[in-house]
């Protein structure tokens, strides 16, 4: 599997490949976890003793099998797959919250032994309380915790709320507070699941800035998440899980890639059959243009955007649209638009083998200073869940200019105050 | 992280005391010390309330048995036995029903960390400790105000508390590690635990009873525990009831669940994440 395209992205994935080399932290070898689910599940002593004779027949779910792999230390460690693919399940065993049929895990360093946010959390305590306990079950003592309280609370930003019981805290509070424990833990490894899924945009902004300041640090991330701006945008290496079986270990792209594929390849959707062959179209080129039709590589804050990218199709694709999202430089989608093609009459919305489509215009733009990309999807049959060619980073530019602001984007807004007259 | 931390070590999955012994006994006082002072201090009136229901029940029990049943009648110091037997029972039966729902009650932190299964029952058992040393207090308040005199004997209560904690400790072990698996644990227990109030020399000293049914209570394990804290506490002058037998079988049954406890949680403990 090769892309003739050379994006920045993957440039940076290189970049990043010394981290390999580092010493293991964490060596996980033919691990391996079958659930036993009971046909019927005996939930009481009577329905035991009323059918003593039944065999208890279970089935058996291979949550994982044999996976193995080791992640290095300061690695950000991406685990994908979709929803019962096994890979909560090799975060579980790695946190000694499950234990593994079969296979070893080692590990070195202290490990957060947390999945997720805000566990523990008893409403009923001061965020205080909470904080320490929470502290104490991170693997710090109870001197460490209640020394390092303070700081917990000035990143949360709750320093005047420490007596407050938890339950009247607001939901972003809580998790303010839960991500402020959890990095003043200062564990040295941490496992986190689906981090994304708690708080808002901009809540998940700021822990993986915070992790990346961890990886700075010497820390390692475990992160199982099915967002693959994330898995593009921050891990190191990821790896792919799909019906407890490692698929793919290796460039977050290229993971990135396979999950999509297997997602949107049809596998488990037999109407389409198969998968989807390799390339069914070949970037030709990708490249911005100022008003004047010169190529450029960034992009002045207001001007408009020339847009081209070249596709050739390598099988005949039958009603092609192609999709392209702009995104941040942290995966957040600004926004995007989809194109079919252009037919004049009679002809058939077909892009024969060979053939070459050029999507190309000017896009209006609104976005403030800052990093940017843009990533296609290709489909055929206007179903978006037919992939034709997903290239992930399609172009990698920056905006600049001199009126930055909040968010992503400048709308105007005809919006005045105005001092009331007096009653 | 220096060299010396990153060698590899073996992660064994969740365990009775998992991520360490010392992580294990901080959280253990955390959690007990806690849900012990959010009783106490929660409301304003948080302790008086708590030690109202033994008092009450005592209340009712003494005007019952010395006025009704006229149980005590012959019995030295019955006022005072009762209530001490009320109290012991009293933990017991707290500490016990509480554990039986707290690993599911926590399945939270269950599921989700690394979190020292022995610790769940444990602290349930330690903050029911913190509230009958409280109650005990006030236990010998009455003792000494009805006119007991302090006995050098006195000094060898701790160790029928000792015996007691450890074996209420061994009853919780068994009912929660059962419980995610079998929810009719908690009806089971609820029942067995007020039949053991009737089986327990709480409300007569075992002298009262003969025959099968006394002989029966004579091997309750939780039945020396009483006649000993008896003895030493309050009446020096108490027969003590039966021969040998009446010492071995009850020994041998406390030992059976305590090992009984042990060898059961630790067999449930690495796949309560998974009964859940």
């Amino acid at each position: 599997m090769s892309f003739d395209t050379e994006t920045g992205a993957s440039t940076l994935a290189r970049a990043r490949s010394h981290l390999v080399d580092g010493p293991v932290v964490i060596e996980a070898t033919d691990v391996a976890k079958t659930f036993r689910i009971p046909d019927h599940r005996f939930d009481s002593f009577k329905e035991r003793a009323a059918h003593p004779l039944t065999r208890r027949t279970y089935r058996e779910l291979h949550a994982l099998r044999d996976v193995s792999f080791e992640v290095h230390l300061g690695e950000f460690f991406g685990i994908v797959g979709r929803n019962g693919s096994g890979k909560s399940t090799i975060l579980k065993i790695m946190a000694s919250i499950y234990r593994a049929d079969r296979g070893r895990i080692r590990m070195a360093g202290r490990l957060a032994p947390f999945i997720e946010l805000g566990v523990g959390f008893n409403p009923e305590l001061t965020s205080r309380e909470n904080v320490i306990l929470n502290g104490v079950l991170m693997g710090l003592s109870r001197q460490e915790a209640r020394r390092r309280l303070d700081a917990v609370l000035d990143f949360a930003g709750l320093a005047e709320f420490t007596d407050l019981k938890l339950k009247n805290y607001s939901s972003g509070m809580m998790v303010r507070l839960a991500f402020a424990v959890m990095v003043e833990a200062d564990a040295d490894i941490m496992l986190i699941d689906e981090v994304l899924a708690v708080g808002d945009a901009a809540f998940a902004q700021k822990c993986m800035d915070v992790f990346r300041a961890r990886r700075q640090a010497g820390k390692t991330v475990v992160l199982v998440t099915h967002d693959m701006a994330t898995v593009q945008s921050f891990c190191d290496r990821a790896m792919l899980i799909h019906d407890g079986e490692m698929r793919y270990l290796g460039d977050p792209q290229e993971a990135a890639l396979r999950y999509y594929r297997l997602n949107f390849g049809g596998e488990g959707d037999g109407a389409r059959g198969g998968d989807v062959p390799d390339v069914n179209a070949r970037l030709i080129g990708a490249w911005l243009e100022n008003g004047a039709g010169d190529r450029i590589e960034n992009v002045e804050q207001g001007e408009p955007i020339g847009f081209n990218v070249m596709f050739e199709a390598r099988h005949d694709l039958v009603n092609p649209v192609f999709g392209f999202h702009f995104l941040t430089a942290d995966g957040v989608q600004v926004f995007g638009f989809n194109r079919t093609l252009e037919l004049g009459d009679g002809e058939p919305d077909v892009l024969r083998a060979g053939q070459r489509v050029r999507i190309a215009g000017r896009v209006e733009n609104r976005l403030l200073p800052g990093h940017y990309y843009v990533s296609s999807i290709i489909s055929r049959n206007r179903t978006m869940g037919d992939l034709a060619l997903h290239v992930l980073r399609l172009l990698d530019f920056v905006v600049y200019g001199t009126k930055p602001g909040p968010g992503s984007v400048s709308i105007e807004a005809d919006v005045q105050a105005l001092v009331e007259p007096g009653p | 992280m220096t060299e010396s931390t990153l060698e590899l070590r073996d992660v064994n999955g969740p365990s009775a005391l998992g991520g360490g012994l010392r992580r294990s006994l901080e959280l253990l006082y955390l959690i007990a010390s806690t849900e012990f002072k959010r009783t106490y201090f929660g409301t304003a009136l948080g302790y008086l309330w708590s030690l109202c229901r033994p008092l009450l029940l005592f209340a009712v029990l003494l005007a019952v048995f010395t006025h009704i049943v006229r149980l005590g009648s012959q019995v030295a110091h019955y006022p005072v036995l009762l209530l001490l037997n009320i109290v012991l029972f009293g933990f017991f039966q707290e500490a016990t029903s509480t554990a039986v729902g707290s690993v599911v009650s926590q399945e939270a932190v269950v599921r989700k960390t690394q979190f020292p299964r022995l610790v769940i029952p444990l602290a349930v058992v330690l903050t029911s400790v913190f509230n009958v040393g409280l109650n005990l207090i006030v236990v010998f308040a009455f003792i000494l105000a009805f006119g007991v005199d302090p006995m050098w004997t006195w000094l060898l209560f701790p160790l029928v508390l000792m015996l007691l904690f450890i074996f209420t400790t061994a009853v919780s072990m068994i009912v929660s590690s059962l419980y995610p698996r079998f929810r009719d644990v908690g009806i089971i227990w609820a029942v067995f635990s007020t039949a053991l109030f009737y089986a327990t020399p709480v409300l007569y000293p075992l002298q009262k009873v003969h025959g099968t049914i006394g002989q029966l209570i004579a091997f309750n394990p939780l039945t020396p525990l009483f006649e000993l804290a008896r003895r030493w506490v309050i009446d020096p002058h108490a027969p003590i009831e039966g021969g040998a037998l009446n010492i071995l079988v009850p020994s041998a049954i406390y030992v059976g669940v305590c090992v009984f406890a042990v060898w059961i949680f630790a067999r449930e403990a690495p796949r309560i994440a998974e009964a859940l």
